[in-house]
């Protein structure tokens, strides 16, 4: 069975952009341990020749005609946005202070 | 007048007996006097459901064709689906007070058949639950005991339903969220096959399973709203471009109460040891009524549904991992610890720390561990090869039979809070009803009696695109039920305190 560790739940939430609390660290890796558990049922048709299913509806490729269409305004776009400045989001510094 | 069905409703306001306006606030008083207690609402719309009555009212008035057989009928909508002119929540804190931009198709198309929105109501958040107790605006009451739980993730529609707060309502239904809570609500709850209805404006939770149905009283109901909303939409990359089934036609085919020459397996893997015995007991009666119906009971084994559950808890949460990575804090939605000293990474994290309820990080997690390098191949892969073979069950068995039928939850409402800390626990409420969503075929649930004092379901599978063979067998066991129960069940729901 396999088993996921404090430090392990730890990777997955920075992965996931989460800043769980300490105490959230204990109690979603008991939590994810069991379930994970439970659905490594799933390995036993690891090994066998079957293919995967993605989707349900085998649809490819849906093409439609190249046409402009209305969308959404700039204030439409802006208007729940935390934060705005020219008519643009306005969002936290993206670079290191070293870059 | 809030007993009526939504056809009787429809009919008595096209022929001017009661207005639009007087049902409209008939079922407003009556969310005034009981949500207080059920809280199966997030928003009420007071003024919007009385002026879109007012419109139908107009049209009758002047002999204008109305725009649909359901046109002045109330509605309640599941909080997943956008709307514009109120906000759309998906029961989370990180989108509380968002106003989307537009309006989903599903909604468009209520509004356009001139039926009227009376408010959103509650679910687990972002749909992921089957209890709403993973909402982040409180938990819904299930009217036959406000101690148990309405189903999840949509017990708000069902409970809208139970309480005769709503005649109609909208779910959505990615393992089971519209009939579970039917099932344990005694209302009936339709999961059309996947790509039916649009997902166009359905915040995704796991795109590849996600699909919109309707939430009823009744089975004819439940069609007569089915073909408002289904039908092929461009704006949904996923829908299928096919006739809707004809619903409405199989009901009043069933309605005549013959079901000879009807094939109705029962799934032999959906019962047995987990089983609440007086769920058991209710379906085995309902297998009799069919029986006496004129239908050929058969027992077909899908093997490969033992590991539909495991599969559905990775491929669900892993596709909500990426559906959820949208919610970044800039562009709409929360935004937390931005105080222009931390990076946008760090707010991000710190909004989605505050902004996600429990089940919801639980799931993120789960995705981007099944999704990992290392850890590909034995879970997301074996679960997408579980896919395939529930499908490949799935036709075997329709080779065999016409639908297929099993309880649709393996016990009847639990208690609040029984199961919130053992996630595993709440997933097993999804056993019977995980399977179609990862075929992707119709599947739906009508109450079948009760177990205890609370309701039990029966659920009903069809090939995908032959909805109609569900609704029809639905529809001649339902009459069978009542006259052999002396009246419909759903009436006999315990009376709720008023509030005043």
């Amino acid at each position: 069975m396999p088993s996921i560790s404090r430090d392990e739940v730890a990777h997955l939430a920075r992965l996931a952009r989460l800043a769980v609390t300490d105490a959230e660290l204990d109690l979603f890796a008991g939590q994810l341990d069991q379930i994970v558990g439970a659905v490594a049922a799933v390995g036993s048709v690891a090994d066998q020749d079957i293919p995967p299913t993605s989707h349900a509806v085998p649809l490819t490729n849906v093409f439609r005609a190249d046409q402009v269409r209305p969308g959404l305004t700039q204030a439409q776009a802006l208007a729940a946005a935390p934060a705005a400045e020219d008519g643009r989001f306005r969002v936290p510094r993206i670079l290191g202070e070293e870059a | 007048m809030i007993r009526k069905t939504a056809a009787e409703l429809a009919d008595l306001i096209r022929t001017r007996e009661v207005s639009a306006v007087e049902v409209a606030q008939a079922h407003l008083d009556r969310i005034a006097e009981v949500d207080p207690a059920v809280h199966a609402f997030l928003h009420v719309d007071t003024e919007r459901a009385l002026n879109a009555a007012k419109a139908v009212d107009e049209d009758v008035a002047a002999g204008r064709e109305l725009a649909s057989p359901l046109a002045g009928v109330p509605i309640a909508v599941k909080d997943v689906l956008t709307m514009q002119g109120a906000t759309t929540t998906c029961g989370s804190r990180i989108l509380e007070g968002w106003h989307p931009p537009y309006d989903a198709t599903v909604v468009r198309k209520l509004l356009a058949a001139g039926m009227v929105i009376l408010g959103k109501t509650n679910m687990d958040e972002f749909a992921m639950g089957s209890s709403t107790e993973n909402s982040a605006y409180g938990v819904t009451r299930n009217p036959w005991d406000l101690d148990r739980i309405p189903g999840g993730s949509g017990g708000g529609s069902s409970a809208a339903l139970a309480a005769f707060e709503a005649p109609l309502a909208i779910g959505t239904d990615t393992g089971g969220s519209i009939r579970q809570p039917g099932a344990v609500t005694g209302t009936v709850g339709v999961k059309p096959t996947y790509g039916t209805v649009s997902r166009y404006g359905l915040v995704a939770f796991s795109s590849s399973l996600d699909q919109a149905g309707p939430c009823a009283r009744t089975v004819l109901d439940a069609a007569l709203l089915h073909e408002v909303i289904a039908g092929h939409d461009p704006m949904d990359s996923t829908s299928i471009d096919a006739p809707v089934p004809p619903v409405v036609a199989a009901v009043r085919e069933g309605q005549g109460g013959d079901l000879t020459g009807v094939r109705v397996g029962i799934v032999t893997e959906l019962g047995g040891d987990g089983y609440q015995d007086g769920v058991l007991a209710a379906f085995h009666g309902a297998v009799e009524q069919l029986r006496a119906l004129g239908a050929e009971i058969v027992e077909v084994s899908c093997p490969s549904f033992d590991l539909a559950l495991p599969a559905y808890y990775l491929i669900a949460p892993s596709e909500a991992s990426s559906n959820l990575a949208r919610f970044d804090a800039m562009r709409y939605g929360l935004r937390t610890g931005d105080d222009s000293t931390r990076s946008a990474e760090d707010v991000m994290s710190l909004t989605r720390e505050a902004g996600f309820g429990a089940e919801v990080k639980r799931r993120i997690m789960l995705g981007t561990y099944a999704l990992s390098a290392g850890y590909y191949d034995a879970y997301y892969g074996s679960a997408q090869k579980v896919r395939t073979l529930i499908t490949r069950d799935f036709a075997a068995a329709f080779d065999k039979v016409d639908v297929l039928i099993s309880p649709t939850t393996p016990t009847t409402a639990f208690r609040i809070g029984e199961r919130v800390d053992d996630p595993m626990a709440m997933y097993r409420a999804d056993l019977c009803t995980i399977p179609a969503n990862m075929a992707g075929n119709a599947a739906l649930s009508v109450p079948c009696g009760l177990a205890d004092g609370l309701p039990v379901g029966l659920q009903i599978m069809s090939p995908a695109l032959q909805d109609h063979r569900g609704y029809r067998v639905a529809a001649a066991y339902e009459a069978a039920r009542d006259a052999a129960q002396g009246g419909a069940l759903i009436h006999r729901v315990p009376e709720l305190e008023v509030a005043h």
